[in-house]
């Protein structure tokens, strides 16, 4: 069977992905995409402008083509279909036969007919060009205008204030989102908004654009008041694409769209439609899920599958818009015969609540929340579900007084077919049999179900319903640390600070069992370390260390280790480097810089190492916690002191930044990134902690891999001075190492933190658990006690007495042995040995 | 501390260290007729032997990994695969095939005696 798909957005690419789900056979499919780039997440374009680029927004997910075997054309456009004959016509005058059509061609953004709307420095919100453009330009303005201030207007309002713009939003009706909220929401939201530094002019009629006097556009509105910008951005709603339906006459809905019946299919029945550019019974759907189940239902109605039926969708929603929370369900205004509400509104807090209920208050049929989503999740399935109220309904939205819970809906209480994640259909059944393959995060579920992958809004629910299930398995939600403690290492860590506990043995006998094992003892180290921060090597530390933290080395696969002097910044000077040369030669050691700008000698026996260090740090040198869990290096770009490029000095900072923070003991290992302009070339937006200089500041970034698995680091503040800089890694790192589980790195932390980066934000930027303080003056302590471990070692009899292969003999080992290859050492390989007795040492 | 199972007319007893040079819960490796014996002391007075070769790396290894309890077994995690072995059999918890030799192990006034038999 030939299929086209004409269009490859959001709802086209989950089209495909069904249909290879099917595993069809005979399958031809081939995908028109008019965009240069191939599906991408439309949900979260702002994002781009907080430091995501194309490919992280990207749908596809890699070899997704080569599988399946489909074919994407990026920059094709369809430009005619000939019905009679079954085929499409591309811009480039290609015809192509199709058996079945599909139609996901989405919306086109409205723009009032007002002249002056195709002025130069106009725009619409849609795709990562129009994106694109806007950046560009930008760039070049002071102020912004968004025309529209429903869903998308207010999201694009925060893409120009991204940009640093000073941004205003014009909308036409007198409050914002008019559609999903009423006057009360409209209202708090407002407030909300204004708060944060965005103007908003409601009931504003634009009736003509022209030269401003003071910036390159004045908009006039129909009161006789004006409002001038340097750019303007429409975003007053979409229309149906449905462009080449009316070119083959094709029946459209009453508000445009290609009309379609129950399986999504046209008048024409080789030709479905899905997605925004659909009218199902007369009605459009602007939201993602609902075409994500379009998707679903042409996909296997295709297939055969003749009971597939599209039902209809209901469009409630939770957003966050610039960091406010709005969500609507079912009927929001309210608009059911005799229907009855209930309001709560907190002018100080500015939240606003709002259910509907039917007559007898037995069912809940709408809620609006503004400034405050929690209730979400349940409001929605008791919507959804049908479920009894209980007695007293205002209890749902009434903040909780004397600690009582709220009258919640114990997840046990849902059906399995409970739809839990409405983006990607999911239901409760799905997430219970995931757990029971094995899934134990939000990340593994995400990977596994995609519950909670698009718009993220059902993750605390998804949590909720994982929790439940582990409990119910006897899984326990363990995140135990190991047989010895019935602790996580969250709650390891504050067992020893609340405890104030300084050893090992004083935790175990308290609150653990057994001897301990190789699990929590680094664990307990670790967190020993972060809180106290004393000498990791003394009597009662070091038998908890790892052999890498024991012998302040990384042991290699022969029993060698390799020695890193730290190099703060990657900067080392010339006689640094000869000192470095010198010890390396005089112990045969083999070099090589390593990715984190700095030089590593591997090959030292255990013997070796004291000596080996006492030479580096005559020279100048100290550990470089190669070994450790903790700060690795701070990448730099030579910045502003030589690059002709560079608005700030990122040696000076890195160099500052790895002083502060080397020797503090985390989870796992710690990179930094410090930039000297927007070129990026220290890459640390791919780093935990990651720096860009701004001209105006210092861009903070993290969250961010390498590695495994890649992860771009997220924008948590811009602009920052130096001290409001180090003040908030002080907060970020402290914050991480006391919530972290162990061996998970920043990235996986960010993942599985439930609330992401929002949450974090909350924590680190609004104080949201007045911990900020106290995680400054934690970190502070930890900068005030370091101590170079290398040096401490050496200086220590009892500790340097350790530092041998044999507790009985001076011989070296003999299973280190080594061989030549480029000029330098490399372990033998057990061939080698086993062929040439006369390698041995 | 005695222990009769070791005690036989053919075992021959050599002194490798003072007891204080094995800090409490770490191990040692000693040479012991040119074999690599990794040396744990439990506590302050339960000594273990068992090789300290790791079978699946080849290194000489073993004496610098954790020591710890699986269940009620006393054990050591290879510092670099971090397969276990029981510290009183030798058994590879993960692997029996790569299991290591276990030698007897005591102390006399002070001092830490390894047999190889």
């Amino acid at each position: 069977m030939k299929i086209i798909v004409v269009g490859h957005g959001m709802v086209g690419h989950k089209f495909l992905e069904e249909l290879h789900h099917l595993q069809l056979p005979r399958l031809n499919v081939t995908v028109l995409c008019e965009e240069p780039r191939a599906a991408y997440d439309r949900v979260h374009l702002s994002e781009f402008f907080s430091g995501k680029t194309a490919e992280d927004l990207s749908l596809v997910a890699p070899g997704f083509f080569e599988e399946s075997g489909f074919t994407l054309r990026l920059a094709s456009r369809a430009v005619a279909i000939e019905r009679r004959q079954n085929t499409v016509t591309t811009a480039d005058g290609e015809v192509l036969s199709y058996d079945k059509l599909v139609l996901a061609t989405g919306s086109i953004p409205f723009v009032p007919s007002v002249p002056g709307r195709n002025r130069a420095h106009c725009f619409v919100y849609r795709t990562i060009d129009d994106l694109e453009a806007m950046r560009a330009c930008g760039a070049k303005s002071k102020t912004g205008v968004v025309v529209g201030g429903g869903l998308l207007g207010l999201e694009c309002a925060k893409a120009l204030r991204d940009l640093g713009l000073e941004t205003h939003v014009v909308e036409f009706a007198p409050r914002l989102m008019a559609v999903q909220v009423d006057d009360g929401g409209g209202k708090v939201l407002r407030g909300k908004i204004e708060a944060l530094g965005v103007h908003v002019h409601t009931g504003r009629n634009t009736v003509e654009i022209t030269d401003g006097a003071g910036a390159r556009h004045r908009m006039v509105f129909a009161d006789g008041t004006w409002l001038e910008t340097d750019m303007i951005v429409f975003s007053a709603g979409i229309r149906p694409q449905d462009a080449l339906a009316r070119q083959s006459a094709l029946a459209l809905g009453p508000r445009g769209g290609v009309a379609v019946d129950n399986h999504c299919r046209s008048a024409d029945h080789h030709i479905y439609a899905i997605g925004e550019c659909a009218s199902w019974n007369e009605q459009l759907f602007g939201l993602v899920a609902p075409g994500y189940e379009m998707a679903r239902v042409a996909a296997r109605h295709l297939a055969g599958q003749t009971d597939a039926a599209f039902e209809g969708a209901d469009m409630s929603s939770k957003l966050k818009l610039m960091g406010v929370d709005v969500a609507s369900i079912g009927d929001a205004q309210g608009l059911t015969p005799r229907s009855r509400c209930f309001q709560y509104v907190d002018e100080l807090k500015q939240v606003y609540k709002k259910i509907v209920v039917n007559e007898s208050g037995s069912r809940l049929l709408g809620a609006v929340l503004v400034g405050n989503a929690d209730e979400f999740g349940t409001l929605l399935q008791m919507a959804r579900g049908g479920i009894a109220l209980p007695d007293d309904p205002e209890f749902l939205i009434l903040p909780s007084s004397d600690g009582k819970a709220q009258p919640g809906l114990g997840v046990d209480t849902l059906p399995d077919t409970a739809q839990i994640c409405s983006c990607n259909n999911v239901t409760k059944s799905q997430i219970c049999a995931a757990v029971s393959d094995g899934a134990s995060t939000i990340a593994e579920m995400k990977a596994c179900t995609k519950a909670g992958a698009s718009c993220g809004g059902c993750v605390p629910l998804v949590t909720q319903v994982m929790k439940a299930e582990m409990a119910k398995r006897g899984m326990a939600v363990n995140n135990h640390v190991c047989e010895h403690f019935v602790y996580s290492r969250q709650e390891i860590y504050h067992l020893v600070r609340v405890g104030n506990i300084k050893t090992f043995d004083e935790l175990l006998t308290r609150h653990g069992q057994g001897l301990g094992c190789d699990i929590c003892k680094p664990v307990a180290a670790s967190v020993l370390a972060s809180v106290w921060n004393e000498f990791v090597l003394t009597p009662q530390l070091a038998k908890l260390q790892d052999s890498n933290d024991y012998f302040l080395g990384n042991l290699q696969k022969d029993g060698s280790y390799s020695v890193v002097p730290r190099m703060p910044g990657g900067e080392v000077t010339p006689d640094g480097l000869i000192a470095v040369g010198q010890v390396a030669k005089k112990y045969g050691l083999y070099t090589k810089v390593t990715g984190g700008a700095r030089v590593d000698m591997f090959g030292a026996r255990l013997e070796q190492l004291p000596l080996i260090w006492e030479e580096l740090i005559a020279a100048g040198f100290e550990s470089g916690h190669a070994y450790g869990k903790s700060l690795r290096t701070v990448k730099s770009c030579v910045g502003s002191a030589w690059c002709r490029y560079g608005v700030d000095d990122s040696v000076g900072l890195a160099v500052e930044l790895e002083h502060r923070y080397k020797g503090l003991r985390a989870p796992h290992k710690i990179k930094f990134g410090v930039s000297g302009c927007t070129r990026e070339c220290a890459e640390a937006q791919g780093k935990d902690v990651g720096v860009i200089a701004t001209g105006k500041g210092w861009n903070l970034y993290v969250c961010g891999n390498g590695g495994m698995k890649p992860r771009h680091a997220e924008l948590l503040a811009s602009d920052l001075s130096k001290p409001e800089l180090v003040a908030l890694i002080d907060r970020f790192l402290m914050f991480y190492v006391r919530t972290a589980d162990r061996l998970q790195r920043t990235s996986t932390w960010r993942e599985n933190l439930e609330g992401g980066l929002d949450y974090l934000k909350g924590v680190l930027l609004n104080d949201a658990l007045g911990l900020n303080a106290e995680l400054e003056q934690q970190m502070q302590a930890v900068v005030d006690s370091y101590q170079c471990e290398w040096r401490s070692a050496v200086t220590d009899p009892a500790v340097r007495q350790r530092f041998k292969s044999f507790v009985n003999s001076e011989r070296p080992d003999e299973h280190i042995v080594f061989v030549q290859e480029r000029g330098q050492i490399r372990p033998a390989r057990s061939d080698e040995r086993r062929t040439d007795p006369s390698l041995a040492a | 501390m005695k222990n009769d199972l070791y005690t036989t007319a053919t075992a021959t007893w050599t002194d490798v260290c003072p007891l204080e040079s094995i800090v409490p819960d770490t191990g040692v490796c000693a040479r012991v007729h040119g074999r690599h014996v990794a040396v744990f002391r439990i506590g302050q007075n339960q000594l273990y032997a068992i090789d300290n070769v790791d079978p699946k790396s080849g290194s000489s290894v073993l004496a610098r990994g954790l020591v710890g309890s699986v269940g009620a077994r006393v054990v050591v995690a290879s510092p670099l695969y971090k397969n276990h072995f029981d510290l009183a059999t030798g058994e590879c918890l993960e692997a029996p095939e790569q299991s290591v030799q276990v030698y007897a192990a005591r102390t006399e006034g002070g001092r830490v005696l390894i047999a190889l038999q």
